[in-house]
């Protein structure tokens, strides 16, 4: 989209438009203007900064200095106290492992459907996709009650299962939304040309379609694994035993053991977002497109 | 082509799982939920049909009001600090060196989960050892407030953290927006004479008004639904005065195993989520969605 119209400006704006004149006045406008966006993106990022340096505190140096003193002598041993004494060693690896088979489960799952919305013909088709997009709306709260009772009666309580396909299924719509608005711009020229040479369907799903779809998938990958590495309603009401929480429930349960301890408190926390700075750090292009195209398209 | 493409069993087999799953784990639950509310039930023993008692008893609970009214406010703040956050992306879009950075640094908190921003947000309103209160005894204030104890406060405290962590995603959604309105419409109203804010109100803001319709949406039906955070942050208090519909139905179904008015203070969450959906449909369809 954007590619198109630059080209379109280069074409009919040759460079005669008046340039506004710098003047004093509009310097200072300028400058004003970059005040209040710097100010805004302190106010962003100044409590995590905070965060990362009370987690290399002591207790003394957090109650007794101000706020904004550097850790005099870093105390990376709530790291390894954290890590090694309670379960988030354990916790983390429940995240990580739940989360990439939610994560893959999800986008096999999305990319079948948005395929067969978008590629077969079938009568059902529209009424699919509504049931798709409506789930967007509901607000999960509402679903929580009758899907304990359900998970209950299957004996899937305290289970990751419960927790898998729960994401897997209110991922679902989002990930679908993302992925029509890629699919719809597909070239189908290839998969005809392939029906003519009697190719299965299946065949052109895996190893021609699915191909071409790599930059949405990263997108929704990225999304979906936030989105699953940070939830907690489902676990909290899902999971009662240690060996299969998650890193949002036990950081919670945690922290509130160590109610007087800042730094472990902090390490804690540091531990639980490090994977997203780092993803964030690494991916961030693709991050900030998955969020926009999620409702922008809508 | 088409005798390929329509292949009734390959149809089924890409379409079944992810139907069964939304049917079974979205659709069918938020049927059950209304059903639910008609009864009597703990969550574990038998349940017994009490027709609309439940939902009676929800007209006249307060606290369900107390609730419903909290999270109306947050729906409302939310909805309103979306000016400002367009006024920041009008900002940015106007040629603005770093602005790309910039809507990356406004995110970050948004990539945070819930739990690990209540959690940070609690230390930061700590009355005697959080960032907060230190800064304010910097600056000479006596008697700075115990923030989320009290009663009065409680609210606004924990719309800070929310407006911390949602700034950034509804930044970067108008920032694309912006970006994608075409230049030469822009030029063409330079050459005409319009003022940078004759351009931003008068053309930029009426070209993406489909996308702030969008947002208007989000915004509203995201906020009656809030919980973790005020769940970790709160619970709901000090005595209710942060408590919101979620949190309540929340209470209600697993601390006191009240499965019946739990299940029919869901559904009431759920018309209402669904209504509201509907209402800022209808009062921003009579705009037509310009294109250009």
């Amino acid at each position: 989209m954007s590619e198109i119209t630059t080209q379109k400006r280069m074409k009919t704006i040759p460079h005669t438009s008046p340039r506004p004149k710098s003047s004093i006045g509009s310097k200072v406008g300028f400058g004003l203007l970059y005040l209040i966006l710097g100010i805004i993106a302190i106010f962003q990022i100044y409590p995590l900064v905070w965060l990362f340096f009370f987690s290399l505190k002591t207790n003394q140096e957090v109650f007794g200095l101000s706020p904004f003193a550097l850790p005099k002598d870093p105390q990376w041993s709530n790291y390894v106290k954290v890590w090694t004494q309670g379960n988030i060693s354990l916790y983390f690896f429940n995240s990580v492992w739940i989360t990439v088979v939610a994560v893959l489960l999800t986008v096999i799952l999305a990319s079948f459907v948005t395929f067969a919305i978008t590629r077969m013909y079938w009568k059902l088709s529209k009424l699919v996709l509504g049931l798709f997009m409506v789930g967007i709306m509901i607000p999960l709260h509402s679903t929580l009650i009758p899907l304990f009772s359900f998970f209950n009666n299957l004996h899937l309580i305290d289970n990751p299962i419960s927790i898998i396909i729960s994401y897997t299924a209110f991922n679902l719509p989002l990930t679908i939304m993302i992925l029509l608005g890629f699919y719809q711009t597909l070239p189908r020229e290839i998969e005809e040309a392939a029906v003519m040479d009697g190719c299965s369907i299946h065949r052109i799903f895996f190893q021609i379609t699915l191909p071409m779809t790599t930059p949405v998938m990263a997108t929704i990958i990225i999304i979906n694994m936030i989105y699953n590495w940070n939830e907690f309603v489902f676990v909290n009401t899902f999971i009662s035993s240690d060996k299969w929480k998650t890193l949002t429930v036990g950081v919670n349960n945690f922290v509130g053991q160590y109610l007087t301890d800042w730094g472990a408190i902090g390490a804690t926390l540091m531990i639980s977002i490090i994977p997203i700075l780092i993803a964030f750090i690494a991916l961030s292009n693709r991050i900030v497109e998955g969020l926009a195209a999620g409702s922008v398209k809508g | 082509m088409k005798t390929v493409m329509s292949n009734k069993f390959a149809i089924c087999l890409y379409v079944l799982p992810a139907l069964l799953l939304i049917l079974v784990l979205i659709y069918i639950p938020i049927v059950l939920t209304g059903y639910y509310g008609l009864m009597d039930w703990d969550g574990i023993g038998a349940m017994k049909f009490i027709g609309l008692d439940n939902y009676v008893q929800l007209i006249k609970d307060k606290m369900f009001w107390t609730s419903t009214y909290h999270s109306v406010l947050l729906a409302v703040f939310s909805a309103i600090s979306l000016i400002f956050y367009l006024i920041i992306s009008v900002i940015l879009a106007s040629r603005i060196k770093g602005a790309n950075l910039l809507r990356k640094i406004y995110l970050i908190p948004m990539l945070l989960s819930s739990v690990a921003i209540a959690q940070l947000w609690l230390k930061i309103f700590d009355p005697t050892n959080g960032m907060l209160n230190k800064l304010l005894e910097l600056f000479g204030v006596e008697n700075t407030p115990i923030w989320l104890a009290d009663p009065n406060l409680v609210l606004v405290a924990i719309f800070v953290p929310i407006i911390w962590q949602y700034a950034g995603f509804y930044i970067i959604i108008y920032y694309a927006a912006l970006k994608n309105v075409p230049e030469e419409v822009i030029e063409a109203a330079k050459i005409d004479g319009a003022t940078p804010w004759q351009i931003a109100y008068r053309i930029k803001l009426p070209l993406i008004s489909g996308v702030i319709k969008v947002t208007i949406v989000l915004a509203i039906v995201g906020s009656l639904k809030y919980f973790d955070l005020i769940y970790v942050m709160t619970g709901g208090g000090p005595n209710g005065s942060s408590e919101v519909i979620a949190s309540y139905m929340y209470k209600e179904a697993f601390k006191t195993y009240n499965f019946g008015y739990g299940s029919a203070i869901g559904f009431a969450l759920l018309i209402l989520c669904l209504v509201m959906t509907w209402i800022i449909q209808k009062l921003t369809a009579s705009r037509e969605d310009i294109q250009y």
